[in-house]
């Protein structure tokens, strides 16, 4: 099958997975935007008032550009994991591996769907924090290229994670015990330099915390580290995993017998 | 020379280290035919069918679809193939027309032309006015169908078709039958498993029976019923079955046995196909009009019987 018809293949399998986001918007849209809702209302109103931040910016102001990528990398990941998991599941994953669609592209399709939902639930949230405050853009091009390979190094951990599920238990595993940890660790809700020296060590050690540093330097323009490390860090990240879901496609790893 | 439609050559899989799914199975289908293969449960069907399909991974051997090695161009070899797997395994959330569409998708097809073949192939298998119900909604045959209609949308040369008409009602299987046949002849290569020995009688023209991960019988199915010499029949008479009918011939030969069922059935039991012929005309110099003749046990499944061990 030649360039062009995989590329039909792809948009097949993309196109699919999108509409998938939107038909179970009552679980993909609604549920983070009430959950940021909360978070904004409680951590950035009633608790955040009390809290005052360095270079000029308010509590709120700080704390948003992390709740948005909070949303980005828990659905993203969740999307393509649940949906591989689902295909799985139901054995509905045969379509697609009788199909000379190719590994890169099911790998790519999947993503697709995930950085979709990744960043409709981005803006969602984007748009709910314009109700409790002033945001401010420093940088579109950080925000977008942040947010794009956030989703996407997600969304191909999700399908990592989907491949090695056997029951719907397993899928919930990584998220629970590492994807939120990590996340509320990463300098969602306060900044790495307040924290005591050793514990600042530690921070770096999770790639999260460049992820959302990064992201909140393309809004507020100020970052804990440097905005390149967390570019480097995203992109190797994203080829890895992209490498390895595609290796493990092809050597039939959780799909074929 | 054409290249077979399949080639499997020495196909091996075992899947713990005690449990070998298939033992050295080797066959081959020329372009065109109705291929049968049968098997008890547990034999090796679906497994030969998942290797040739890309499902399953094999511990030894190759396969060659018109002439393209598996390993080497399984590309070429996937968008020749569609198939009808033994368990419903379309998305349940899918919409029935978005099951086929996408599908074709899968096979690299554009958009309009993915639209086109799924339209023809849903109106085909009477499930276009079903194209909007969400496919979970379906009854079981039309599942059936709708599984058919997946395979067919990318007009595949080698189409395999693991147990289609299981679950299906009557009408279903016979309009199932016609359009197999249909396809069969217009030069689809066809690969059936089944349960119904019936759908193997009246559709193929080759069987190969499995047993055990092994190749017991690989014949056309003319060879094959050759080999089976006893074959029962039940008649339906008019007049009532008299004593005189079953007693044996004056001559004293064993080639036929006639038995009284009911005042109205006789079985006659054969060992030689051209010796009913003589069992009918004894009954007709009895006085024993003939009201209807049918095989009381299909002759594959006898055959089946016989070469599984199961009898």
């Amino acid at each position: 099958m030649g360039f062009k018809r995989q590329c039909f293949a792809l948009y097949t399998l993309m196109h699919k997975e999108c509409v998938r986001v939107v038909r179970i918007w009552s679980q993909s849209i609604i549920p983070p935007a009430i959950t940021m809702t909360l978070y904004f209302i409680v951590f950035g109103k009633l608790i955040g008032d009390k809290i005052s931040m360095a270079e000029g910016f308010s509590y709120m102001q700080f704390i948003t550009p992390g709740l948005i990528m909070l949303s980005i990398i828990s659905n993203s990941y969740m999307n393509v994991c649940s949906s591989l998991f689902s295909l799985k599941f139901q054995k509905s994953i045969e379509e697609l591996l009788v199909a000379p669609i190719s590994n890169f592209c099911i790998v790519l399709g999947f993503a697709g769907g995930g950085i979709f939902r990744g960043l409709l639930t981005g803006t969602t949230v984007c748009i709910i924090s314009l109700l409790f405050t002033k945001l401010q853009i420093h940088s579109w091009f950080i925000i977008i290229a942040f947010s794009i390979l956030t989703a996407l190094t997600f969304s191909l951990g999700g399908f990592l994670n989907a491949l090695f599920a056997k029951k719907f238990d397993d899928i919930a595993i990584v998220p629970t015990f590492i994807l939120i940890p990590l996340t509320y660790l990463g300098g969602v809700f306060y900044s790495i330099n307040t924290l005591p020296e050793i514990w600042q060590r530690v921070s770096l050690a999770n790639p999260i915390l460049y992820m959302i540093n990064g992201f909140r330097y393309g809004f507020l323009g100020v970052s804990d580290m440097s905005v390149y490390t967390g570019f480097a860090i995203l992109t190797a990240f994203a080829a890895a995993l992209f490498c390895l879901n595609v290796f493990l496609l092809h050597k039939g790893t959780g799909t074929r017998t | 020379m054409k290249p077979p439609a399949l080639k499997v050559e020495g196909l091996t899989k075992v899947y713990a280290p005690e449990t070998v799914a298939l033992q050295d199975v080797s066959f081959e289908i020329d372009e065109g035919s109705f291929f049968a293969l049968l098997g008890p449960n547990g034999a090796g069907k679906s497994t030969t069918i998942g290797i040739i399909t890309s499902l399953v991974t094999r511990t030894a051997g190759q396969v060659t679809v018109f002439g393209h090695d598996l390993d080497r161009d399984r590309t070429q070899v996937k968008e020749m193939i569609g198939v009808v797997p033994q368990e419903f395994n379309f998305n349940i959330f899918e919409k029935a027309g978005d099951v086929v569409r996408n599908q074709a998708g899968y096979f690299g097809l554009s958009r309009d032309e993915a639209r086109q073949r799924s339209t023809a192939v849903l109106k085909k298998l009477k499930l276009w006015y079903k194209r909007h119900s969400a496919s979970r909604s379906l009854s079981g045959g039309m599942k059936r169908r709708l599984m058919l209609a997946r395979a067919l949308v990318n007009h595949p040369r080698l189409l395999i078709l693991d147990e289609p008409s299981a679950g299906a009602d009557v009408e279903i299987r016979y309009q199932m039958w016609d359009l197999l046949k249909e396809l069969n002849e217009s030069g689809t290569t066809i690969i059936l498993t089944t349960h119904y020995l019936e759908e193997v009688e009246k559709l193929c023209d080759h069987v190969a029976i499995i047993d055990k991960g092994r190749i017991v019988e690989d014949s056309p199915l003319n060879t094959l019923l050759a080999k089976l010499r006893s074959q029962s029949f039940l008649i339906a008479v008019e007049n009532g079955a008299t004593p005189q009918a079953t007693r044996p011939l004056p001559n004293g030969t064993d080639a036929y046995k006639i038995t009284k069922i009911d005042n109205h059935t006789l079985e006659i039991n054969i060992t030689a196909v051209d010796m009913l012929g003589d069992a009918l005309n004894k009954l007709s110099a009895a006085g024993i009009k003939i009201k209807n003749i049918t095989n009381k046990t299909n002759r594959i499944e006898q055959l089946f019987l016989n070469l599984t061990t199961r009898q």
